[in-house]
């Protein structure tokens, strides 16, 4: 056995590896979501058409990631997988964001203390109600901490300055426009340097009226006219 | 984290997290827990239900698939109300004749089976691909099939991509033929086919189609006595399932219901 060349501490280890994926996340572009009236609203910074930050995994809960692509993608399909294996095995009604969030957090976890690179990734598990008061949303950290989330959340690059202005702006009961225009205003704001049009953003909704797939993509002609000041 | 009452095996999630691209998700419960699956092998039970006459037919801008609701075993009615035509995903129905139980399963299996595809893939299969992965699933039922408990679908949809109503229809080893105008199958389908060789033309309006589909199962339970016909009186009237460019819709008994009168009192029944 080769002699070990140095001692780290485990805090110091720790701390470098939290700040290895703090700093990936960082750097990447960002995402916010928003809990309003006719469900909640996920808006990211994405220019691609076909790779997408946002997507569905069960019902009525939904998925969204900021940080590495090739990462984050792993933990969207094990999602979709848990939540299907568990409505097979039980019932429907038995797939419940929490448990998906908790899978992933035991993954995330795993994954910051074993492995020699810490995933740079932070999830967004949500999971829409029957009125607003039942909405769900956890957010899932790279270290694999767990937090449960009101109101509005932010990821990714310039997340505290996000969320310091979405949280200026928030009140409970917002309308699609007025949500997405919280969303999309706070991330031009974070960052000058990206204008806000429907093209660079990603939007989709977990729609609270829809029957049972809840989950439903926004266009950018739709994006466009919300953010012109519809409702 | 405490383990509540509907945690995962552990083994489940080894298995969500591995980096196997399959997209089906009946390959991944084969690999975890194949007791999850339809059944595919058992002794004959002496009585089990089974499902009699579904059609389906193709019309101007899709198709109609219909059932009628009785179930039996052996020479007892076992369910007045079951049904037997359902969505498959968005934009394609699945209907069930022969043994009840298994039928049911793989109708389960097969819903999951698509939606799990078009949200790992972010695209929906193509109705062939649809259709093709049904006669797999049918394969299965194989041992089943050989004991007596044969499942015969007809699965049908609109494809999105050719613009057009197509219907398939299996046997019991999971062949799969694709019917250009019209099927029917159950022990009542063949009155209900003759029936509509005579009623269908391939302009039909969605009205006619509905028409045609419904007096073909009133002709199916003239003659079977294992299909049930519609019961005004206790309302129970057929399954007519729908599946055009908006998708999947079921006609409901209050559209049936004229339509019914219609046909039993032009044949002075009524």
């Amino acid at each position: 056995m080769a002699p070990m060349p140095y001692y780290v501490s485990p805090e110091q280890m720790m701390k470098d590896r939290a700040d290895y994926a703090r700093k990936g996340i960082a750097r990447g572009k960002s995402i916010v979501s928003v809990e309003c009236q006719p469900g909640i609203l996920i808006v990211a910074e994405n220019p691609s058409e076909t790779l997408h930050k946002i997507s569905e995994i069960y019902d009525r809960i939904a998925f969204a990631a900021v940080g590495k692509y090739n990462e984050f993608e792993n933990f969207r399909i094990a999602g979709v997988r848990l939540a299907d294996l568990r409505g097979y095995s039980y019932s429907r009604e038995d797939v419940t964001a929490k448990s998906v969030a908790n899978a992933y957090a035991q993954a995330l976890g795993g994954i910051f203390t074993q492995e020699i690179k810490p995933f740079e990734i932070e999830i967004l598990v949500a999971q829409v109600g029957d009125t607003p008061d039942n909405d769900e949303m956890y957010r899932v950290l790279y270290d694999g901490s767990l937090q449960d989330e009101q109101g509005v959340v932010a990821m990714g690059g310039h997340a505290e300055a996000l969320m310091q202005s979405m949280q200026s702006g928030y009140q409970p009961g917002l309308d699609l426009g007025a949500a997405l225009r919280l969303g999309g205003e706070a991330l031009a704001a974070a960052d000058p340097e990206r204008p806000l049009r429907a093209q660079v953003l990603e939007v989709a909704l977990l729609d609270r009226a829809r029957p049972r797939r809840a989950f439903r993509r926004l266009s950018d002609a739709e994006v466009e006219e919300l953010l012109q000041g519809g409702s | 984290m405490s383990p509540g009452p509907f945690d995962l095996p552990p083994d489940w999630a080894r298995a969500a997290f591995s980096p196997d691209p399959n997209p089906s998700f009946s390959d991944l419960v084969r690999r975890l827990d194949p007791g999850m699956l339809p059944a595919s092998e058992g002794s004959t039970p002496l009585a089990i239900p089974h499902g009699t006459t579904i059609l389906a037919l193709r019309f101007a801008d899709g198709i109609v698939m219909a059932g009628d609701r009785r179930a039996t075993e052996g020479f007892s009615i076992a369910d007045r109300r079951m049904e037997k035509v359902f969505p498959a995903d968005d934009f394609s129905a699945v209907a069930i004749a022969g043994a009840a139980g298994p039928a049911v399963d793989i109708v389960r299996l097969l819903q999951v089976e698509l939606e799990h595809y078009e949200k790992l893939e972010g695209d929906r299969l193509s109705l062939e691909g649809k259709a093709n992965r049904l006669a797999q699933m049918i394969k299965q039922n194989f041992p089943l099939a050989m004991q007596g408990l044969v499942v015969v679908p007809l699965f049908g949809g609109y494809d999105l991509r050719r613009a057009e109503g197509r219907i398939f229809r299996y046997d019991a080893v999971g062949g799969r033929y694709e019917d250009i105008d019209f099927h029917a199958t159950g022990s009542g389908g063949v009155h209900a086919k003759a029936s509509l060789k005579k009623s269908y033309r391939p302009d039909l309006g969605q009205a006619d189609a509905v028409r045609a589909a419904i007096e073909a199962l009133v002709d199916a339970s003239d003659e079977d006595a294992a299909t049930g016909g519609p019961d005004l009186e206790r309302n129970i009237f057929p399954i007519v399932a729908l599946v055009t460019t908006l998708g999947y819709s079921v006609v409901p008994d209050s559209e049936l219901r004229p339509v019914v009168e219609a046909i039993l009192s032009q044949r002075g029944r009524n």
